[in-house]
């Protein structure tokens, strides 16, 4: 491990501390390296095939929308448990709108276009709505977000079940499906994936570029030294977990999309991959740290190796594990990066210093 | 410098009068004038519990008094939050500093209060974090402050470099005078001198003027133009730091001696 500690050393003392938008190297070179062992390990034009890249693009394109989200909200030193409950109910929503103003089912939904606007629509505003709920509960009840989000987790779901009968909704134009993920922009690039890269285009360049990235960051390491400077830190929050929601909303009927159905059951682990993705991707737990670039990486690791187990004919759910200990190293070696005091000991370890200089 | 501003007096830049604060059935300020005059580096000095904080705490406008009157260039003013006493050109280093650890100095400095870019971009609320530089860069060449980098978070910082980023913070977005409460209670003996010396810098190069609390004798008597000590919520006297000796403020401040008598009407 002492060569870890050195090489992390070295590459946090040269490149790392001059580029924030860099991703944490390692990360990057990991998943480089999954990607060659796979090509070598896998028959030929089976991992490295057109075909498979889309299907692993389209694959990450729901998780990295979600991921995209929470880098904000974790920078922000919050935390949103909801997601894959907001991204469930909005869903439901999203079916329940597009069958009831597709036109009728007989006559091969008609109305098609209609219906997809209102839905895109009702799916944003309620995921808008639940985040605005997240936020507006967690300043002004003053309920950290752990509890208010996992609060949230449980009502989006047991409204969804509510709303769709407890069965999933199928009321969905089947053309859609076609259009979504068999088509693609210049008939090439698939939809899913052209609206996450605009999606975490937009996140990466507000998050690195704006005031309201600055802010993010500074609310996350020092809230109170945000709000003696005037800033409104809970508008702030409530905003961040507002577009949150928002993304929320693009999953819901993203997925409705691909999969002409409303599951209740596919996102409820969408949080903790999220969360995942993001931490692997070298954002802090403790906020004030992270970058967009990180999180892409992150995002992409669970896909890449369920998809070369598949083909290879592991089992799996060997991705699982392998990720699990990829989430723990992460932090570790981020640790190790940053001088060897874990994060949680160290506002004790820096008024200690204080005292003694 | 001490014997112009004492021969011919100049428009105060803060004159609080009679301010009284009750915090329950404890007075915690009892009627205490203060006053600040342009250029000058003014000492509060007291033992806990004298009323510093709570008279800084009004002066910043995070608390508000009972009674009393609070007046700016000769114009009464009432602050109902520190936003308020930020717009009249107060700021405040608090002892925490209130640094964002994981941000550079730029983005410390401009914490809050970042440069966007003109036009659209700016509408959009893009920053120009050449200009945040250029900016932190200059006025920390100004103020004589040394850092490591500018673009590295300030948590790999000294404490005096933190304390420095935080008054410079302070010096650039201060239009009046800057409070400074306990700058150096934390810091080493040569950190303490490089921070005293940028409060002088910050007088006698921005033409500011600092309130500055502090339990530290010396270095109060080495920087400060005033002092002014408080005993259990009133107010013993104010002194010429020239004129003050540091048995003579231990004396005031513990209520041993009564003797500022005549320097007190400076």
């Amino acid at each position: 491990m002492t060569a870890v500690r050195a090489a992390t050393r070295w590459i946090s003392s040269g490149v790392m501390s001059r580029a924030r938008d860099l991703a944490s190297l390692w990360i990057v070179v990991i998943l480089l390296g999954m990607i060659v062992l796979f090509t070598i390990l896998c028959p030929p034009d089976t991992f490295l095939s057109f075909a498979n890249f889309r299907s692993i693009t389209i694959d990450t394109s729901e998780i990295l929308l979600l991921a995209a989200g929470q880098t904000l909200v974790l920078i922000a030193a919050g935390i949103d448990l909801s997601v894959g409950s907001l991204v469930i109910f909005c869903a439901v929503i999203s079916a329940e709108v597009l069958g009831a103003f597709s036109g009728s089912a007989s006559q091969g939904y008609p109305n098609v276009l209609l219906g997809v606007a209102v839905a895109t629509g009702a799916s944003l505003a309620a995921g808008a709505a639940w985040g605005f709920i997240n936020g507006w509960a967690t300043v002004t009840l003053k309920v950290p977000p752990f509890i208010v989000t996992l609060g949230t987790l449980w009502m989006a779901l047991g409204l969804a079940q509510v709303i769709s009968g407890g069965i999933n909704v199928a009321t969905v134009p089947p053309q859609l499906q076609d259009i979504f993920v068999f088509g693609g922009l210049l008939g090439i690039v698939p939809w899913p994936d052209v609206i996450a890269a605009i999606g975490v285009a937009i996140l990466w360049i507000v998050l690195s570029r704006t005031r309201f990235g600055l802010r993010t960051y500074a609310l996350g390491a020092n809230a109170e030294s945000l709000r003696r400077a005037g800033v409104n830190v809970s508008r702030h929050t409530i905003l961040i977990y507002t577009i949150m929601g928002v993304l929320c909303g693009v999953v819901g009927i993203m997925d409705v999309a691909r999969f002409s159905t409303a599951s209740l059951s596919a996102h409820q682990l969408d949080n903790l991959n999220a969360i995942a993705a993001v931490v692997i991707g070298g954002t802090s737990l403790f906020g004030g740290r992270g970058h967009m670039s990180g999180t892409v990486v992150g995002a992409f690791i669970p896909a890449v190796l369920r998809n070369g187990f598949v083909i290879l004919g592991v089992q799996p759910f060997w991705q699982n594990v392998v990720v699990g200990a990829f989430l723990i190293l992460a932090v570790y070696i981020d640790q190790v990066r940053r001088g060897g005091v874990p994060v949680w000991r160290r506002k004790r370890s820096a008024k200690e210093g204080e005292q003694r200089a | 410098m001490t014997s112009e501003w004492q021969s011919e007096p100049r428009p105060l830049l803060l004159n609080a009068i009679g301010l009284r604060k009750d915090y329950g059935h404890v007075r915690a300020l009892d009627g205490v004038d203060f006053d600040l005059r342009p250029r000058e580096i003014h000492a509060l000095f007291g033992d806990n519990g004298a009323g510093k904080s709570t008279l800084i705490k009004i002066i910043a406008g995070a608390v508000q008094p009972d009674s009393g009157i609070l007046e700016i260039d000769g114009r009464e003013v009432t602050f109902s939050s520190p936003h308020d006493a930020r717009a009249a050109g107060i700021e405040t280093v608090y002892q925490d500093l209130a640094l964002a650890d994981p941000l550079n100095a730029a983005e410390n400095v401009f914490l809050g209060r970042e440069l966007c870019y003109p036009g659209i971009l700016g509408r959009l609320g893009f920053v120009d974090r050449r200009a945040m530089h250029a900016m932190t860069a200059a006025n920390l060449r100004d103020l004589g402050v040394n850092i490591p980098s500018l673009t590295v978070p300030v948590e790999t910082f000294s404490g005096g470099q933190r304390q420095a980023v935080a008054v410079v913070r302070a010096a650039v977005w201060g239009q009046r005078f800057l409070i400074m409460d306990e700058p150096v209670a934390a810091l080493g003996v040569q950190q303490t001198t490089h921070v005293l010396d940028l409060m002088q810098r910050t007088r006698d190069e921005k033409g500011l003027s600092v309130i500055l609390i502090s339990h530290n004798l010396t270095e109060v008597l080495r920087v400060a133009d005033r002092v002014t000590v408080l005993r259990l919520g009133r107010r013993v006297g104010t002194i010429a730091a020239k004129d003050a000796t540091a048995t003579l403020l231990v004396g005031a401040m513990t209520g041993a001696l009564n003797m500022l008598g005549e320097a007190a009407t400076l």
